[in-house]
C-alpha cells in the first residue's frame, strides 16, 4: 500500500506535508497551469505587505552552484489587493492559503494579522522576520530573538485564535535555537525554516556586482545541508514544536531528510523556478520513497534521525 | 491556451553561423504556438547544478513527427553549451509556449521588422503570419558581424525588402541597423514597426519611430529565472491603461509590449513614481484615470 502522506497544520488536515515556499509561488495562478495547488499540502503566498511594494532594481537574481542569489525585494500588491483578487483566487481552486506576511514594526505585522483574521480561509500566517525592524537599530527582527519574539508576542495577540501562527527564523544568526525558544515562547504555534543565506556573486565581465542590490539571498539545493543542520538542532531542543523545513529541497529524497531531521512539512522554493510541477513531483516521490521503506505514515518519521539507533527496515532501500 | 511542460525528444541540433539551431518534438506546445511566444529549457540534466531555466524564442514550428519547434542559441555559457552538445533522441524539458505574442493588425498594412543577432529569430514566424493576412512586410536585420546576422536568406524571400547592415560592414551596409531606419520607414510607407533586440537597438528604434508617430510592438528580453512569472527577475517599469507606472514582468506581460507603455529610460530601475516605489504612499481616494501617455517615454 501507498504510504500515507496526510500532516497537520494547527486543527487542518493537509493531504500533504508538501508547500510551496514564500515567495516562490507566484500568486499560485502562475502554477496551477501546471499544478493542482488543491492536492499540494498548502501554498505559501509571497510575503504581503500593508502598501503595494515595488521591490528592487534589477538585476534581482544571478545563478550560482546548486543554487540562485535573489533580491526582489518583497514585490507585492498591498493587503488590500491581496485579499480581493489572490486569497480569494487560491480559496476558490480549494487550496490551503498559508499567508506570510511582513512589516517594519511589530504594529505592522499586527495590523496584518487582523485583516487576514478577518477575511474567511487563511490556513496560517507566516511571520516572515527577515525584514528590517525600523524601531530598533534597523537589523532584522530575525536576527534578534526579543525582537522576534515581540512581532510574534504582537501577532498572536492580534490573530484570530485559531490560526496558527509561524515565525519564520533565518539561518545567519549567533544561535538558531535562541531565536527558535523566544518565538515559541511568544506564542509560536510553529517555526518555519530557514530563510535564504546572505551572499553575493561578482560579475566577471562587467567586473561589478550581479545584482542591482549587491547582496542577496542565496537559495536552492546548495543551502540543504545548512536546513537541515539548523532543523536538528531546533528539533532536539524543541521536540514538541512543529517544524515547517525549507532550503534546497529538489526531490522527494531530500524531503525526506528535511523530515527526518525534524520538519513535519517541507517547503519548497527555487526549485519550482526549475520545474514548474515540483510540488507535485516531489509529493509522488516522497510516497514513493517512503513506500520503498516500508513506511505507513509521513508522520512516523518525523525527526526519526535523532534516534541513536536507525530501527531495522523491513525491506532493503531500493 | 495554457502552456505545458513537456519531456520532448531532440530533433537535431545544426550549426547556422554563429549560432545553434535546436530542434525538439513537442506537439503540445508547436499547435499553440503564436508568434512572438517562447520556451524555457532545463539544462544540465536532472542533477544540474544551474537551476535557471533558459527561455529562447520560438523561431519555427513544423508538422513532421505531430509538431515539432526550433529555437536557435548563441553557445555562450555552461548552459547553452550543454544544449548545443545535444544529440538526437535526447529528452529536452520544455515549458511553453510561454507569454505574450506579437498582436496582429486587422487590416493588411506595411509592416517593417526590425531585428538584431539572435533576438531576430522571433521574427521569421510573425513575418509568414502577417503574409498570411495579406500585408506587406520589410525587413531590417543588424548585428556584429555577417555571422551574427540571423536569417539574412531568409528574410530576402518572405519580405518585400531586406535591409541589412553590421559595425564591422561584412555584411550589408556599415553601421548600426537603426541608421538605415528612417530611409526605409520612408521608402517602405510603414504604418507598424515590430521589433525583436538588445534593449539600446529597442530604444532607439522607438525613439526613431515615435518622430513619425509609427506604433512599435517591442519584443524585450529580460534575464529570468522561470519563465513562468514566479521568480519576479525580468521586471521592467511598464504604464498602465490607468497612468499608472508598475513593474511589469517581461515572461508574462510580455515579452511584446506596446513600445508607448514602457519606460525604456528607466529599464532596471524602479522609478519614484511606481506603484509600490520607496515613498510612494497610497492613494486616499481613487485617482481618475489618466490617459497614456502616448510616446513620450520614447526617448
Ligand atoms: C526569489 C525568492 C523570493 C522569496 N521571497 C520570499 C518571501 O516573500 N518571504 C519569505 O519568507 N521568504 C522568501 N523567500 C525564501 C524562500 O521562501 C525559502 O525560505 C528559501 O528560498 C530557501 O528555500 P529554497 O532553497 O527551496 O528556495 C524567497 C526566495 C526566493 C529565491
Amino acid at each position: 500500500m501507498a504510504a500515507d502522506l496526510r500532516a497537520r497544520l494547527g486543527h487542518v488536515e493537509l493531504p500533504s506535508p508538501i508547500l510551496t515556499a514564500a515567495g516562490c509561488a507566484g500568486t499560485g495562478r502562475e502554477l496551477a497551469q501546471y499544478i493542482d495547488v488543491a492536492k499540494i499540502g498548502a501554498v505559501v503566498t509571497k510575503s504581503i505587505m500593508l502598501d503595494p511594494r515595488a521591490g528592487r532594481p534589477s538585476p534581482r537574481t544571478a545563478e550560482t552552484a546548486g543554487g540562485l542569489l535573489s533580491s526582489v525585494g518583497l514585490q507585492g500588491p498591498g493587503i488590500d489587493a491581496f485579499l480581493q483578487r489572490d486569497l480569494a483566487w487560491l480559496l476558490s481552486r480549494g487550496a490551503r492559503a498559508v499567508v506570510s506576511i511582513a512589516g517594519s514594526s511589530p504594529g505592522e505585522y499586527a495590523e496584518l494579522a487582523v485583516r487576514l483574521s478577518d477575511a474567511a480561509g487563511v490556513t496560517a500566517i507566516e511571520l516572515n522576520l527577515s525584514c528590517p525592524n525600523v524601531e530598533g537599530r534597523g537589523r532584522d527582527f530575525a536576527s534578534e530573538p526579543d525582537a522576534a519574539a515581540q512581532v510574534v508576542e504582537s501577532v498572536r495577540a492580534a490573530a484570530r485564535y485559531d490560526i496558527p501562527v509561524i515565525a519564520k527564523l533565518a539561518p545567519d544568526v549567533a544561535d538558531i535555537v535562541t531565536v527558535a525558544r523566544a518565538c515559541t515562547a511568544a506564542g509560536a504555534d510553529a517555526l518555519s525554516m530557514i530563510n535564504t543565506v546572505p551572499g553575493m556573486v561578482i560579475d566577471t565581465t562587467t567586473m561589478r556586482p550581479a545584482l542591482a542590490g549587491g547582496a542577496g539571498g542565496l537559495s536552492g539545493p546548495a543551502i540543504r545541508p545548512i536546513a537541515v543542520r539548523s532543523i536538528w538542532r531546533t528539533r532536539q531542543a524543541l521536540p514538541e514544536v512543529p517544524i515547517i523545513g525549507i532550503g534546497g529541497v529538489r526531490t522527494g529524497r531530500d524531503a525526506l531528510e528535511l523530515i527526518l531531521a525534524g520538519a513535519t512539512l517541507v517547503g519548497v522554493g527555487t526549485v519550482i523556478f526549475h520545474d514548474p510541477s515540483a510540488c507535485a513531483r516531489i509529493q509522488r516521490e516522497l510516497e514513493d520513497e517512503l513506500t520503498a521503506r516500508n513506511i505507513d505514515r509521513v508522520t512516523d518519521v518525523t525527526g526519526l534521525a535523532h534516534q541513536p539507533t536507525a530501527p531495522a527496515l523491513r525491506r532493503p532501500i531500493p | 491556451m495554457a502552456p505545458v511542460q513537456v519531456s520532448g525528444p531532440v530533433l537535431t541540433v545544426r550549426r547556422v553561423d554563429a549560432y545553434h539551431a535546436l530542434t525538439v518534438v513537442a506537439p503540445a506546445i508547436a499547435t499553440e504556438f503564436r508568434p512572438g511566444q517562447f520556451v524555457t529549457v532545463a539544462v544540465g540534466g536532472p542533477e544540474s547544478s544551474m537551476l535557471l531555466r533558459r527561455a529562447f524564442s520560438i523561431h519555427d514550428v513544423r508538422p513532421d513527427h505531430g509538431g515539432t519547434i526550433e529555437f536557435v542559441f548563441e553557445a555562450n555559457g555552461p548552459g547553452t553549451q550543454w544544449l548545443a552538445g545535444r544529440r538526437s533522441r535526447d529528452l529536452l524539458d520544455v515549458v511553453g509556449p510561454l507569454g505574450r505574442p506579437f498582436p496582429l493588425p486587422r487590416e493588411p498594412v506595411s509592416c517593417l521588422l526590425i531585428g538584431s543577432g539572435h533576438h531576430s529569430t522571433a521574427l521569421f514566424p510573425l513575418a509568414d503570419r502577417l503574409r498570411e493576412r495579406g500585408g506587406q512586410i520589410d525587413f531590417m536585420l543588424g548585428a556584429a558581424s555577417a555571422d551574427r546576422v540571423f536569417g539574412s536568406l531568409r528574410a530576402r524571400r518572405t519580405a518585400r525588402s531586406a535591409t541589412i547592415a553590421t559595425d564591422d560592414g561584412s555584411l550589408g551596409a556599415r553601421g548600426p541597423i537603426t541608421g538605415m531606419l528612417s530611409q526605409v520607414i520612408h521608402e517602405a510607407r510603414t504604418d507598424l514597426i515590430y521589433a525583436s533586440a538588445p534593449l539600446p537597438v529597442l530604444r532607439e528604434v522607438v525613439a526613431l519611430a515615435g518622430r513619425y508617430d509609427l506604433p512599435v510592438q517591442a519584443l524585450v528580453e529580460q534575464p529570468t529565472a522561470c519563465g513562468t512569472g514566479v521568480c519576479m527577475s525580468c521586471v521592467l517599469p511598464v504604464l498602465g491603461s490607468d497612468g499608472i507606472t508598475r513593474i511589469a514582468r517581461a515572461c508574462t506581460d510580455g515579452p511584446v509590449f506596446r513600445a508607448d507603455l514602457v519606460r525604456w529610460d528607466d529599464v532596471g530601475t524602479v522609478p519614484f513614481d511606481a506603484l509600490g516605489a520607496p515613498g510612494w504612499k497610497p492613494p486616499r481616494v481613487a485617482p481618475a484615470p489618466r490617459a497614456p501617455r502616448g510616446s513620450a517615454h520614447g526617448g
